[in-house]
């Protein structure tokens, strides 16, 4: 154990662990300092200097985040020295910042107009110097928009998708006046390796990163008076969406998300969460389909390990990464991506509405699932299966707009058909869900019993390890898949993409010889999307993933196969998993993309 | 404090062939003998930013790794200091000696010169010294080489762990303290990294003893210094001179009669109005002292002809496209001050302005994250204190 | 094999595929073709198995590492205040004279670009220029005349 450390931060005596930063050690007495560029994900920068603070004795004054405490350190983080220092900064950054507040998206959210507002920035600041600079604003992209002009160089997003992400879609360029946050070549964000993961818009301080928002369009539907529109939303919505809405995080609030989603007006209100137990009946058997092939039949053209394909962002990855594993990649698509096309067929004619007068919303903890949407393959109703993306940010907001006060709302139920989910489902949401999911169903369907773990909680797949491996051995399987008889099922579980090249690399190095391999393009899988409200930290995603094992652990149905009407589409419309209806709406195929 | 008579010496350019006796010599010493050398010596960094050498050295052997680094810092940047480059075209031997004791010191086996872009018309002959001397560390039984990393024209590449940043295929982005160069430098492996003219320096003190440097020069600032003179001058070039000296006695002999300003220090140093020549003392700031100058040598003088704002101008503009940007103080405010004299010579801000834009000075001197934006204030503030009716419009 | 592909290739040989060699073989891109493509980029990043933005920024970071399309002949004229108060801009009024282009610009042949500087470290000789590596220090407008015939002459004679 390391020894203690003893200072006084505005007079208040602390003890803390060596190594620990004085902004750290300040929090523990509760003394906010503010901070820009520092976030809980990322490495220290100590770049933006509005953490600085004073230490009795020293001429410049040290930057919190940056610096670890030593003994005896006295602290001020208010003298007036500090306080002058401060607003200087901030009035700097106010000053290369293009502060049209009132128009902009992240007015009241933006964390720079929160220290402008604290500090009282008023008339006589500095320059202005955005006029005087060429700064562009990069809206090609589904996802993403980028407005330079907005953005104050903290170097979040650059760390995000460096570190965090290990992309590198995202740099920092030239240096002196003209340094910039940029991409390859300065080329949109649409033409490069950007995974469109959110991850840099979740943590942008400032309006510079956005989700493209697609507001308007919905409630134009919604109004429409022709139109049916149909909503989605996924699992790791009902866990978040409180947070944005003034709720602590950790809340479930499915039951109140359904009533608010029908206030707004969505004439049906129904659950990803459906054909996320789909996904699992035809990956789980796309996975004994590729198993039996390799194993038995000696088929060199098929691909193991296999890996999942519901994250968009991962898909996108690999598209440019690692090209040549593409045949790897479950060619299952995501579950918003199979809800999109049956609710233009399937659900359409059920409730017999023309599909041309079906608009189909989503609700997601993502961005990359915009340009999920607009990818052309994903047409096969015959229209674009999903019209409209939202983030849970623009579903809280719509909230917002139509007066709701969302905390009194009833606890209401989603519509049928294609609203009933399993608790298998709903853990879609966190890292290693969809794995746990899958063999759920397919222990059970190779050997006919439960899959051999206490109330169906496979814990080694669970929690926020960066990467993690289970294994599960087959004993006495069902006559029909006795070729697995003694095998050991090799399964790994990684979130957030430094991870997942992590593991491709040792993949393609020969180092590992997995089966099933569950990939999820964010921390914490999508409970931590790019899409989730501001902020998330490593806190945050754990209460919202207790709270996804909690709703799992609450529902009746468990398992992706017992899912009545799961069965019932099969036996109505679908006939069997991996079936001629499935290859033409639930599957799809990748592209090999730039390097760039 | 006494103020020396100026003195002119010929310690570093004197051309002497005895490298290896002298290596010899200092090798048959032991670590601790060579460091108290050094440490009584009271050589400082010769950069500008003044760190003991000896402390330098000490501090790196002490640390326990595989792998450590000696690299000399030749990537002179500042505006108007070009004795590194004299002295490595001149007398490379002594830098290269000065490297190969403290590489057998700390127990590195690897050494660099990050030499500036702009330098590398020297790189063929410099590379020729180096071969020969890498076969007398051969005969002398050392394991230790020299290669030179090569810059690519950033000012900021001068600021070690932005050196650093650069030499591991990086933005020369200046890091976080601590951790410090001799914990974590190169490839985050304990690296001393000294000045060309430091390196020499030890050369001398190897050679003729630590007492017979520290006679020369004032109490804190020890030694000679080489001195960059140009600018109104009849005779610009390089000098080596005493520590101590006041800047009357400098102009006296440099100038030409007619000098209104001296900038010491190079485009982040101070600048010296003529009333305060005969108090100011070049040398490292002591603990009595405000009147001496941190220097690393660079001696402009400006005559009553020129105008301190075109000057300010001109330092502003190079620190606007200098700095590396990442922190706010240093990438806005230098902007903002060059922007901000601007306004206020074409009177679209009033005189008062020069107000607001002296505390953004200091407060950039107590906030940047590198030397670079905490010394913008020095010759900001001091030509607008001195020259304050030069900035008015 | 595209010739920036061989050519980073070979620099990647010479110098590694370490991280730590991405300055000298950008060096070398510039040394050969006078800037670093789009094209040298991509390659160099996949060489190293770095991220082509991480090339660009860096690149983009150090003003010698050019990423655009320059002239055979950099010429590059310190800025810096001693050069400047011994008539620097008296230098470049000459020289765009001479090659008949404007400060930033490059000749309608690709021999020369004109290009500002910060300091040299020439400041004792000033005016000073570096035409690709070599420094001209104590200018003239006669002698920065002089020197650009030099070149031409090469050019000539390389012809």
């Amino acid at each position: 154990m390391s020894d203690k450390v003893n200072l006084r931060i505005d007079n208040i005596a602390v003890s803390v662990e060596e190594g620990t930063t004085i902004l750290e050690a300040a929090r523990k007495v509760n003394i906010r300092i503010p901070t820009l560029c520092h976030h809980e994900d990322l490495c220290v920068a100590g770049n933006c200097r509005v953490c600085m603070v004073e230490q009795k004795g020293s001429d410049r004054l040290l930057p919190s985040c940056a610096m670890p405490v030593s003994e005896g350190m006295e602290i001020q983080t208010n003298s007036l020295k500090v306080r002058s220092a401060r607003k200087q900064i901030i009035e700097l950054l106010v000053s290369e910042h293009r502060a049209d507040c009132t128009r902009c998206y992240k007015n009241g959210k933006c964390e720079l107009q929160e220290l402008a507002s604290e500090y009282i920035i008023g008339e006589n600041g500095f320059i202005d110097l955005v006029p005087l600079k060429v700064l562009t604003i990069d809206n090609f992209s589904p996802s993403i928009i980028k407005d330079d002009s907005k953005c104050i160089r903290c170097q979040r997003c650059v760390r995000t998708c460096d570190q965090l992400q290990n992309i590198g879609a995202l740099t920092v360029a030239y240096k002196g006046k003209d340094m910039k946050i940029s991409s390859f070549y300065e080329k949109p964000m649409y033409e490069v390796v950007c995974t469109n993961c959110g991850q840099c818009v979740n943590r942008c301080p400032t309006g510079a990163l956005t989700e493209k928002t697609y507001l308007e369009q919905v409630w134009s539907a919604i109004n429409h008076e022709k139109k049916h529109v149909v909503v989605q939303t996924a699992p790791a919505v009902r866990i978040a969406l409180g947070e944005a809405l003034g709720m602590p995080a950790g809340e479930i609030v499915t039951g109140k998300m359904v009533s608010a989603l029908r206030r707004l007006g969505f004439d049906s209100v129904l659950d990803t969460d459906f054909t996320a137990d789909l996904t699992i009946i035809e990956e789980g058997n796309e996975l004994l389909q590729r198993l039996k092939k390799v194993l038995v039949d000696g088929d060199k053209s098929v691909k193991i390990p296999m890996t999942t394909s519901c994250s968009p962002g991962w898909v996108k990855f690999i598209e440019h990464t690692f090209p040549e594993y593409l045949d790897n990649v479950s060619t299952a698509k995501s579950p918003q991506q199979m809800f999109g096309s049956l609710a233009k067929t399937y659900y359409a004619k059920k409730i017999e509405v023309e599909a041309d007068d079906i608009v189909s919303v989503s609700v997601m903890p993502c961005t990359a699932k915009k340009y999920e949407a607009d990818r052309p393959e994903m047409r096969s109703s015959g229209y674009k299966d999903v019209d409209f993306v939202l983030t849970t940010r623009e579903l809280a907001l719509m909230i917002k707009q139509a007066g709701i006060d969302f905390a009194s709302l009833p606890e209401d139920e989603y519509d049928s058909f294609m609203g009933e989910s399993s608790g298998a489902a709903v853990i879609f949401g966190a890292t290693g869900g969809v794995m746990e999911a899958a063999l759920r169903t397919a222990y059970e369907v190779v050997t006919g019993r439960e899959v051999p773990f206490d109330d169906l909680n496979i814990t080694p797949v669970r929690g926020m390890e960066e990467i993690k491996e289970a294994a599960v051995k087959i004993e006495n399987p069902l006559p029909e898949w006795s070729f697995l008889d003694g095998v050991e099922l090799k399964t790994c579980v990684a979130h957030g993409l430094s991870n997942a090249k992590k593991v491709m690399e040792a993949v393609k190095e020969g180092k590992v010889d997995y089966h099933f391999i569950e990939i999820m393009a964010c921390p914490g899988g999508c409970l931590g999307g790019g899409g989730q409200p501001i902020p998330t930290s490593p806190a945050i995603r754990e209460k919202r993933s207790q709270a996804i094992y909690r709703e799992d652990s609450m529902k009746p149905i468990r398992k992706s196969h017992e899912n009545p009407e799961v069965l019932q589409i099969y036996e109505e419309f679908l006939k069997k998993p991996l079936g001629e209806k499935s290859h033409e709406l639930l599957h799809t195929h990748y592209t090999e993309r730039n390097r760039y | 404090m006494t103020k020396k008579q100026l003195q002119r010496l010929d310690l570093i350019f004197k051309n002497e062939h005895d490298i290896e006796e002298i290596l010899t010599k200092t090798f048959s010493k032991s670590n601790e003998e060579i460091i108290n050398d050094l440490i009584s010596s009271g050589l400082k960094g010769r950069g500008g930013a003044g760190f003991p050498t000896g402390l330098k050295w000490k501090l790196a052997s002490e640390e326990e790794t595989d792998s450590k680094y000696i690299i000399c810092n030749a990537d002179e940047g500042e505006p108007g200091t070009f004795k590194d480059r004299e002295i490595l075209s001149r007398v490379p031997h002594k830098v290269l000696a000065g490297m190969a004791v403290c590489a057998r010191l700390i127990g590195a086996r690897q050494g660099y010169i990050y030499l500036r872009g702009e330098y590398v018309f020297l790189r063929p002959q410099l590379l020729e010294v180096i071969n020969e001397f890498h076969q007398l560390l051969d005969k002398i039984g050392l394991d230790f080489r020299v290669e030179i990393f090569l810059g690519s024209g950033a000012y900021i590449c001068g600021e070690e762990s932005a050196l650093f940043e650069s030499m591991e295929g990086k933005r020369g982005e200046p890091r976080n303290k601590p951790p410090f160069p001799t914990q974590q430098g190169y490839k985050s492996k304990p690296t001393v990294i000294n000045n060309v003219e430091t390196l020499a320096h030890t050369y001398s003190i190897f050679k003729y003893g630590a007492d017979k440097f520290k006679d020369l020069g004032v109490q804190d600032s020890r030694g000679s210094k080489v001195f960059s003179v140009s600018g109104d001058t009849p005779i610009p070039g390089i000098y080596e001179l005493e520590f101590g000296m006041s800047l009357q006695k400098f102009v006296d002999d440099f100038a030409d009669g007619d000098a209104k300003a001296v900038q010491v220090g190079g485009a982040s140093g101070f600048c010296v109005p003529r009333k305060k020549f005969e108090k100011t003392v070049i040398g490292y700031q002591g603990k009595l002292r405000g009147t001496s100058l941190p220097t690393g040598g660079s001696m402009m003088i400006f005559n009553s002809s020129r105008s301190m704002y075109n000057v300010l101008h001109n330092y502003l503009d190079f620190f606007v496209e200098e700095s590396c940007g990442q922190c706010t103080p240093c990438r806005v405010g230098t902007q903002q001050l060059l922007l901000g004299i601007e306004a206020v010579k074409k009177g679209d801000q009033p005189s008062s302005y020069l107000d607001k834009l002296m505390e953004l000075a200091e407060a950039m001197r107590i906030t940047a994250k590198c030397g670079l934006g905490q010394s913008v204030a020095n010759s900001f503030s001091s030509i607008v204190e001195n020259f304050k009716e030069e900035m008015i419009y | 094999m595209t010739e920036v592909k061989q050519l980073v290739q070979d620099l990647a040989d010479q110098f590694g595929r370490s991280q730590e060699s991405l300055l000298p073989i950008l060096q070398g891109i510039v040394t050969k073709e006078q800037h670093i493509s789009e094209d040298a980029m991509i390659e160099v990043a996949r060489e190293l198995n770095i991220s082509a933005a991480h090339v660009y920024g860096t690149a983009t970071f150090y003003s010698f590492l050019n990423t655009k399309p320059l002239g055979k002949y950099v010429i590059r004229v310190c800025k810096t205040i001693t050069c400047m108060m011994h008539g620097k801009n008296q230098i470049i009024k000459e020289l765009e004279a001479v090659l008949k282009v404007n400060l930033g610009e490059t000749t309608h042949d690709g021999k020369f670009t004109l290009l500002e500087t910060n300091c040299l470290g020439q400041c004792h000789k000033g005016p000073a220029m570096l035409i690709n590596d070599t420094p001209y220090t104590e200018l003239t407008p006669d002698k920065v005349r002089e020197i650009i015939m030099m070149y031409r002459d090469k050019e000539l004679r390389v012809n």
